[in-house]
């Protein structure tokens, strides 16, 4: 189903927990909605099923309006975040639920809650109850429930939040594997960004109630719009002034106090002056801290006023805490007056050209 | 300490309880089995029984709809204001509060045959003071707030969650209601009716002020125990004073049988 949401706003009292957010979504794609806890997410995936009224703005699905729809006639499928089985009914009765509403036949039913109990890899757990479950069987009796009266678009709330880390990873791939399957429109609300960039057709950051950004995962995370969106998805680091970054001379000088500079860790190269690729368009620095990240140094650097935090790869020798290094910034995001920029080291392209 | 703690019990136990009890079962046969046998088959005791039975089964049955009713309206509905429903919480707690003559003389006071209302009520053929309807009321204000305070808890812990997402598959308040909330609250609502019906056959300064205590007409069970005492008719009023007391032993038993349920 195609989803077109128009200036969604809700608040509670006084607090905006949705403001003015309009987003497009195409038919069969997989959204995730990412953002700091109390931004938002849920009131949005709730005023979408209907749970929720909104103040202000509409939901069109498939160019219709359906503010006015209860949840009942909204054919959607929701996995809330602790699944909310029916606890007295058991597996099989719970898939069967929205299957039983629309009055299908008994032999019908029990067709599809036995395909769907195959798609979900439970057989033979049909008549445990959901306390007999573990967290994972739990999640996808939930996901079946969702799915089996067929329904045009999926609201996950948080879906995996109360699995292990482990399990949590073959969840949502299996989950991936499913919905591109079933081929429905979903859209799921995560904390975690690695899980939101793993799985997702496109992301949307919401902060404080407002859309900050959707698109997909890499063209967020390479040309982020805001700030936050630079912060919130990816590790950088966060200054308030380009000035003195060698190679970055010629930016704009921002006065406004808003203004914020983005350099990602990798854009970063850190190391013995042999090493740098351009030694020309590097500056000094003095090695802080080095730590192991899993695949790469986590090299924290001090250079002039700035202390950054770089990647390393882990082949390369090790650096030393008050060493001496260049440092190589190849690129950086500014932020100012409403507007992002992405900048390359002007040094590093004059040297380049020169050859 | 310990073992003075528990002699302790045992004699306020003993004390309250295990002997006034022996001593209506030693009265109520002090003329041997007949005198039990021949105070209970009485005609005036019988219709005792019969109107302590129907008043009972019909407060229950209004008190379990109204509480559940009353329940969900103050856990469930969100469009009521905050300051109607505090209003209305603290309203369900009065009958806790005020004493149950004082009950029964509100109802008297506003439907007894010398007000408006009564009057009216009395030209219309229906008589709510000293008759079986007055009886219901009384006894109904006075077990209100067992169903309400019994079920709203269990209701606030099992969330909406369970019931949003049966509106999410489709299916309408009724349902949902039948199928997703009531397998969750029923032992709560047992407990709420086990209460209910101990307490309402139990009561006594409440429907004494409504009844007038006609004998044959508007006396119960357990305002005959009173009058029979008044009488001096001590086998009378202790064999019923029996039956009841071994009736609500049972209903109690239900009661520590049903809470052991809700706890699962
Ligand atoms: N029923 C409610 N009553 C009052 N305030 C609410 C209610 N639901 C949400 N809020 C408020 O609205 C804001 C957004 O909440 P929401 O649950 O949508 O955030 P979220 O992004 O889902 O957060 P999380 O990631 O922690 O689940 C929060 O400030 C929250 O306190
Ligand atoms: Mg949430």
């Amino acid at each position: 189903m195609q989803i077109e949401v128009r200036n969604l706003s809700k608040k509670f009292g006084r607090v905006s927990a949705v403001d003015h957010v309009n987003f497009e979504i195409e038919q069969g794609k997989l959204i995730g909605l990412l953002g700091p806890s109390g931004g938002g997410k849920t009131t949005i995936l709730r005023m979408l099923a209907g749970l929720e009224k909104p103040d202000a703005g509409e939901i069109l699905f498939q160019g219709n309006k359906v503010n006015h729809l209860p949840p009942q006639e909204r054919g959607i499928g929701f996995v809330f975040q602790n699944y909310a089985l029916f606890k007295h009914m058991s597996v099989f009765d719970n898939i069967a639920f929205g299957l039983t509403v629309q009055r299908k036949s008994k032999s019908e039913i029990r067709d599809r809650v036995h395909e769907m109990i195959e798609l979900i890899g439970l057989q033979g757990l049909e008549n445990r109850a959901p306390h007999q479950l573990s967290g994972g069987q739990r999640q996808r009796v939930a996901f079946a429930r969702a799915l089996a009266p067929s329904p045009q678009l999926l609201l996950l709330d948080e879906p995996f939040a109360a699995i292990d880390a482990k399990v949590r990873k073959e969840l949502r791939t299996w989950l991936r594997e499913m919905i591109s399957r079933v081929g429905i429109t979903s859209i799921f609300v995560t904390h975690d960004q690695e899980e939101a960039v793993e799985v997702a057709d496109e992301i949307m950051i919401i902060n404080q109630g407002r859309l900050e950004q959707k698109g997909t995962p890499w063209q967020v995370y390479k040309e982020p719009l805001t700030p936050f969106v630079a912060g919130f998805l990816g590790e950088s680091n966060l200054l308030h002034n380009p000035a003195h970054i060698v190679g970055f001379e010629s930016a704009p000088r921002p006065h406004s106090e808003k203004a914020r500079v983005l350099i990602r860790p990798e854009a970063i190269e850190v190391g013995r002056e042999h090493e740098i690729s351009n030694l020309s368009a590097a500056a000094l620095g003095i090695v802080r801290s080095v730590q192991f990240r899993g695949s790469v140094w986590q090299v924290e650097v001090e250079v002039g006023e700035h202390r950054l935090l770089a990647h390393r790869t882990l082949e390369k020798e090790t650096l030393l805490p008050g060493e001496q290094v260049a440092v190589l910034i190849h690129s950086l995001h500014l932020f100012h007056d409403e507007q992002s920029l992405f900048l390359e080291n002007e040094l590093k392209r004059a040297n380049t050209r020169a050859i | 300490m310990k073992k003075l703690n528990i002699t302790v019990t045992y004699l306020v136990f003993l004390l309250l309880l295990i002997i006034p009890l022996g001593q209506v079962l030693s009265s109520a046969f002090s003329t041997g089995f007949s005198g039990f046998w021949s105070a209970l088959t009485d005609p005036q005791a019988l219709h005792a029984f019969l109107i302590s039975g129907i008043l009972v089964g019909a407060v229950t049955a209004l008190n379990t709809l109204f509480g559940v009713l009353l329940a969900m309206l103050l856990v469930r509905e969100t469009g009521i204001s905050r300051r109607i429903r505090q209003f209305l919480n603290a309203v369900v707690d009065l009958p806790f509060a005020v004493s149950p003559i004082i009950g029964g003389l509100m109802i008297l006071l506003l439907l007894g045959p010398h007000t408006a209302l009564g009057a009216f009520l009395e030209d219309h053929g229906v008589k709510i003071v000293f008759a079986l309807p007055g009886m219901i009321l009384a006894t109904l204000f006075v077990t209100f707030p067992l169903m309400v305070r019994e079920v709203m808890p269990v209701l606030q812990e099992i969330g909406t969650d369970q019931e949003e997402a049966a509106y999410t598959l489709g299916a309408g308040s009724w349902r949902t209601f039948w199928r997703v909330t009531w397998p969750s609250i029923r032992w709560g609502v047992l407990y709420g009716v086990v209460l209910t019906v101990a307490r309402a056959l139990g009561e006594f300064g409440a429907v004494l002020v409504v009844s007038g205590n006609i004998i044959n007409k508007t006396q119960s069970a357990t305002t005959l125990v009173y009058q029979q005492v008044e009488n001096f008719n001590f086998v009378a009023a202790n064999s019923l004073a029996f039956v009841l007391a071994g009736f609500s032993i049972v209903v109690l038993m239900t009661l520590e049988w049903a809470k052991r349920r809700k706890e699962v």
